[in-house]
């Protein structure tokens, strides 16, 4: 059996629809795993100890076990316990939190590279800690850690195809779909394959252009 | 003057960090608008004695005041935080480092404070900004960020920001030290209209020609210990304590005439 691309035009809907799932799953774990990588980091370094010990067993529990395994607890487990999360949202969730462990991490080192005269600066103006923070240092702590943060982001576009398990039909689920009836694996495959790297592209540049604005900022 | 109440009035500070005192029983009393220099050696605990007026280093004994507040006084903890908020918003400081904010742009660094704790309205601080920095000399530069200034102009952004605040008392960390020779005059110069202005100011620094010609009055520290103070034209030409002699003999040894 020869490769035949010309069965993909009758499916390129399907993956179209498909590639937009995977952009708004991206999209939203992306701003998740942002603002909850910050929160995370913010209450590891200065959170009152009651506080970090829950937050420092669940980082270790989303960084210490498969994203595979968090989808289904989050999509098929809490439905037992009577909380029902629709796919897409659960997919929002499980990836944007796996991420916001490994972004703490990043943001955790770019608060800790801050020059402590910033805080100091910044207190002796009157602003409380959590206003240096917010104002100050937390802005400071992004803009030094963009870079291994864009990194992050491509790997989320990447495992964003493990929500095709929980039945969210992005990219890679919608590909199989296709595949289930032509029986074509080798060239939905490659199409997306090239989709996902076409997506990555543009994350990268939109990693360049914001890593351009901030540079008169150093 | 002397029958006033003090303005800023440090009684019996003490600083020791484990069995190292670096401060052994200061008092210092500064009147409203007088200009007060502290020399001394490294280590001799003058930053230490500065930055415990505003807290930054907290004493381990003595007390602070400015004006009829103590800044030093013991509250548990969150109704300190707010109080020593409120204590900063009056004390300006103007660090070595200069410590502008790098992510802001030299307005928003001016009214960040400003708008965060008074609540003015934009165009309020942008007069603000425009203000200060016109009496620094630094409005031409009102929206470039500190990484595109000089030393010199980033201190006197700094100044500006601290200023911003509308303090009762400034006090300086060895403003000048981490400048290039050629930009600490005009440093010394916005520093000096400040004087004329009748700002009280509190002046940690190793420039004693700018002590001297600006000052009321000049401790010398030594060791965790005043060991002589007067006004400048003592100090620096009539000392009496050997220590004193010994250390600007070697400080005007390497200084231009």
């Amino acid at each position: 059996m020869g490769l035949d691309f010309t069965v993909i035009p009758q499916y390129m809907d399907i993956i179209l629809w498909g590639a937009l799932w995977t952009i708004l799953i991206t999209l939203g774990a992306a701003v998740v795993s942002f603002v909850g990588g910050i929160v995370l980091a913010v209450i590891a370094l200065y959170g009152p100890t009651p506080v970090r010990l829950p937050f420092r067993i669940f980082s270790f529990l989303f960084m210490g076990t498969p994203l595979l395994l968090q989808l289904f607890l989050i999509y098929f487990g809490l439905v037992q316990i009577g909380i029902d999360v629709p796919a897409f949202m659960a997919g929002i969730i499980g990836l944007g939190l796996h991420f916001a462990v490994y972004n703490s991490e990043l943001f955790q080192t770019g608060i800790l590279a801050v020059d402590t005269g910033q805080i100091e600066a910044a207190r002796t103006l009157g602003l409380s800690r959590m206003q240096a923070l917010r104002k100050v240092v937390v802005p400071q702590a992004i803009r030094d850690v963009i870079p291994p943060i864009g990194n992050n982001m491509i790997a989320l576009l990447k495992d964003s195809a493990l929500v095709s398990v929980i039945g969210v039909s992005e990219l890679t689920l919608s590909a199989q779909r296709a595949i289930g009836s032509t029986y074509r694996p080798f060239e939905f495959y490659v199409l997306v394959a090239v989709i996902y790297y076409i997506i990555n592209i543009f994350m990268e540049a939109a990693q360049r252009r914001i890593e351009r604005r901030v540079q008169a900022s150093r | 003057m002397t029958d006033q109440k003090p303005f800023v009035d440090i009684r019996h500070a003490k600083k020791s960090y484990g069995t190292l005192e670096v401060l052994k029983d200061i008092n210092l009393q500064v009147q409203k608008g007088q200009i007060v220099a502290i020399i001394g050696p490294s280590g001799s605990g003058k930053s230490t004695l500065l930055r415990a007026i505003n807290d930054l280093d907290p004493l381990t004994g003595g007390e602070v005041w400015l004006e009829d507040k103590q800044i030093n006084k013991k509250l548990p903890h969150r109704q300190y935080e707010a109080h020593i908020n409120q204590v900063r918003q009056e004390i300006g400081m103007v660090f070595q480092h200069f410590n502008l904010f790098p992510h802001l742009r030299v307005r928003e660094n001016v009214t960040l404070a400003p708008k965060m704790l008074k609540g003015i309205t934009d165009a309020e601080a942008d007069k603000l900004a425009e203000e200060q920095l016109d009496k620094v000399g630094m409005l031409e530069r009102i929206d470039h960020y500190p990484s595109q200034l000089s030393g010199g102009q980033k201190q006197r952004v700094a100044i500006a920001r601290a200023l911003a605040m509308n303090p009762k008392v400034m006090l300086f960390d060895e403003a000048t030290s981490a400048l290039d020779p050629e930009l600490v005059e005009e440093v010394n110069l916005v520093m000096k209209k400040l004087a004329e202005e009748h700002m009280t100011m509190i002046i940690v620094t190793h420039e004693m020609s700018f002590a001297e010609s600006v000052c009321d009055r000049v401790l010398f520290m030594d060791q965790g210990v005043v060991v002589e103070e007067g006004p400048p034209e003592v100090i620096f030409r009539n000392p009496t304590s050997d220590r004193t002699k010994e250390f600007l003999r070697k400080h005007l040894a390497g200084q231009h005439p």
